[in-house]
């Protein structure tokens, strides 16, 4: 994929639904899959005569993502910022605008560190965030000739998230979004619903040659999984990069991706672009935010995920277990509350189990770590066990599957099965000598130089054990007996 | 600043308003009388005063986050043109 010859320029607009019970600019709910236009009030329908009045909810959270990219700082909130209309016909948007945020938006400035594949890590600057209203959603199929138009989502509140062009490939792209919305729902902002459309990207794609000036750029909108992202932009980028070589020349345009062919297919180019005549909006003051009420904000923010990363770093752990247990602060609660006192030789014990089995069944039933069926104490239980030689981490493993099946407490699962490792080196060493009388036959084949023939006898010893025996004492009195021979 | 008659039409498309090329001569001469105005305006000198966005000097008041609207889509409906299973129905648009 990747052509030496041609650089990739991508920048992500991205529309974050903000986690508010009510609307942007009216008291109707914004909960989701209600019956149609139950949730669409006099505003949100537009009828004559009604005034919008802005959620300080939504204005709250527009503050929390700005203090969360700019590093706790404030200085890239704009005190005062101002609604602006974007003008434009369509039947799902019924007052033939929608407010928005031009000049002065919210947000302005800050950044999003990301780790790339190619590149290490690295900073992609936001050049703003700005709150708006969603539109409604109209439906074309079913309706005779006619078009459908459900309002329930006209009037929703969403953040606006505009990077800078500093990302190089469709990976970067993806890594950019995760981040982004690891960051939003760790400061509780927006749900990250991708299915219902909470969390959505459009990408500007360009290309040109290394160095050389920007190339023409085209927008692939409304993307709603990382991997539409990923296909859309490598399919655009391949697309733009051949018609160059073919001699042809890119237009500036809007396109949509079909994720059935896996293309990207012009929806608009710049010549019937939409010229949305912004102005100010006049039925709405200006926004103004006051230091105290962004320092109240400020108290409330937790822990970044940066700063929770390094101190799982701190723990002992690499950058890449690091980076799982902070890919939701569902995770990183768990993870710290399972770290914290425990004897620092079991941590990497417990953070394989975390990242791994862990992980694997929360994944399959789809829960995430709060409802995770096995509790961190229970898990630092087993690490002590597995720690004083009690457990094997077979034996844990199998504690952790009966404990999420509903067995019982760790304890009691052990008792009931009988799991104990054999650490009584008079006892593995009966079993090893056994083992040796009973395989005469691969004690030859070790002595003629083969390895192989050892991994035989310690499986021989294990099985003779039933499991039960410690692998590393085993490894120890077979290796002392075989010298001795 | 004055507008041609391609730009009357590219307007009047925007704001989904039919117009003959009569009526767009007649708007022509109307929008360029407020285009002089507006000159006169700008050529006040107004370095010194911060730009407004409102013509009141006032701030935003804003709404606690609670739902305080409750479905009243009957009676909305009873207004439409045509409504089928709860949606409200207008001619077909595909973009």
């Amino acid at each position: 994929m990747v052509n030496p010859s041609w650089e990739i320029v991508i920048g992500l607009e991205t529309h974050a639904q903000l986690s508010t019970v009510s609307k942007m600019f009216s008291g109707s709910s914004t909960a989701f899959g209600a019956a149609p236009n139950t949730q669409a009030s006099a505003v949100d329908i537009a009828l004559p005569g009604v005034l919008p009045v802005a959620n300080r909810g939504a204005v709250e959270r527009a503050i929390r993502f700005g203090l969360a990219v700019n590093g706790g700082s404030s200085d890239n909130i704009n005190r005062r910022s101002v609604f602006a209309r974007k003008n434009y016909f369509y039947p799902d948007l019924p007052k033939g605008y929608q407010i928005s945020q031009l000049d002065l938006p919210i947000v302005k400035g800050g950044g999003v560190t990301i780790l790339s594949p190619t590149r290490g890590e690295i900073t992609v600057k936001l050049t703003r965030a700005h709150l708006e209203e969603d539109a409604g959603k109209s439906l074309h199929e079913d309706f005779q000739g006619m078009s459908g138009i459900d309002l329930n989502r006209a009037g929703t509140p969403l953040l606006e998230i505009v990077s800078e062009p500093d990302m190089r490939s469709a990976g970067e792209a993806v890594a950019y979004a995760k981040a982004l919305h690891g960051l939003v729902t760790w400061i509780g902002i927006c749900d990250g619903n991708m299915q219902e459309g909470s969390f959505r990207c459009d990408a500007n794609v360009s290309v040109r040659r290394p160095g050389g000036p920007l190339g023409t750029r085209r927008e692939i909108k409304n993307l709603n999984s990382f991997r539409f992202l990923q296909q859309a932009i490598e399919y655009e980028a391949r697309w733009q990069i051949e018609t160059i070589e073919d001699g042809g020349t890119v237009k500036q345009a809007t396109v949509l991706f079909d994720p059935d062919t896996g293309e990207t297919r012009s929806m608009r180019s710049k010549e019937d672009a939409h010229d949305y005549r912004y102005f100010p909006d006049p039925d709405l003051l200006p926004l103004v935010v006051s230091d105290a009420w962004i320092d109240e904000i400020k108290s409330t923010m937790p822990a970044l995920p940066e700063m929770v990363r390094n101190k799982f770093i701190e723990f002992g752990l690499s950058r890449a277990q690091a980076e799982h247990h902070v890919s939701s602060i569902e995770t990183a609660k768990f993870a710290l509350s399972t770290f914290t006192e425990t004897p620092p030789k079991e941590i990497p014990d417990l953070s394989n189990w975390i990242s791994g089995i862990l992980s694997a069944k929360l994944n399959a039933d789809g829960l995430n770590f709060s409802q995770s069926k096995v509790s961190p104490e229970q898990l630092r239980f087993l690490s002590g066990k597995v720690a004083d030689g009690t457990l094997s981490g077979n034996m844990a493993r199998e504690v952790i599957d009966a404990v999420w099946v509903g067995e019982g407490e760790p304890d009691a699962i052990i008792e009931k099965r009988g799991l104990k490792q054999l650490s009584d080196s008079g006892e593995i060493e009966k079993i090893v000598d056994q083992v040796l009388a009973a395989n005469a036959k691969s004690v030859e084949e070790f002595r003629a130089g083969k390895d192989k023939a050892f991994n035989a006898l310690v499986g021989q010893v294990m099985k003779a054990s039933k499991g039960k025996a410690n692998p590393a004492q085993v490894n120890e009195i077979l290796k002392r007996k075989l010298s001795q021979l | 600043m004055s507008l041609t008659l391609d730009e009357v039409h590219r307007i009047a498309v925007l704001a989904r308003i039919e117009v003959s090329d009569e009526q767009a001569l007649a708007t022509q001469a109307q929008l360029n009388d407020i285009f002089a105005l507006i000159g006169e305006m700008q050529a006040v000198d107004t370095a010194a005063v911060e730009p407004m966005s409102h013509a009141r000097d006032l701030t935003m008041r804003l709404r606690e986050d609670v739902v305080t609207e409750h479905d009243q889509r009957e009676l909305f409906q009873s207004i439409a043109p045509r409504v089928d299973d709860g949606l409200y129905l207008v001619p077909k648009v595909i973009e």
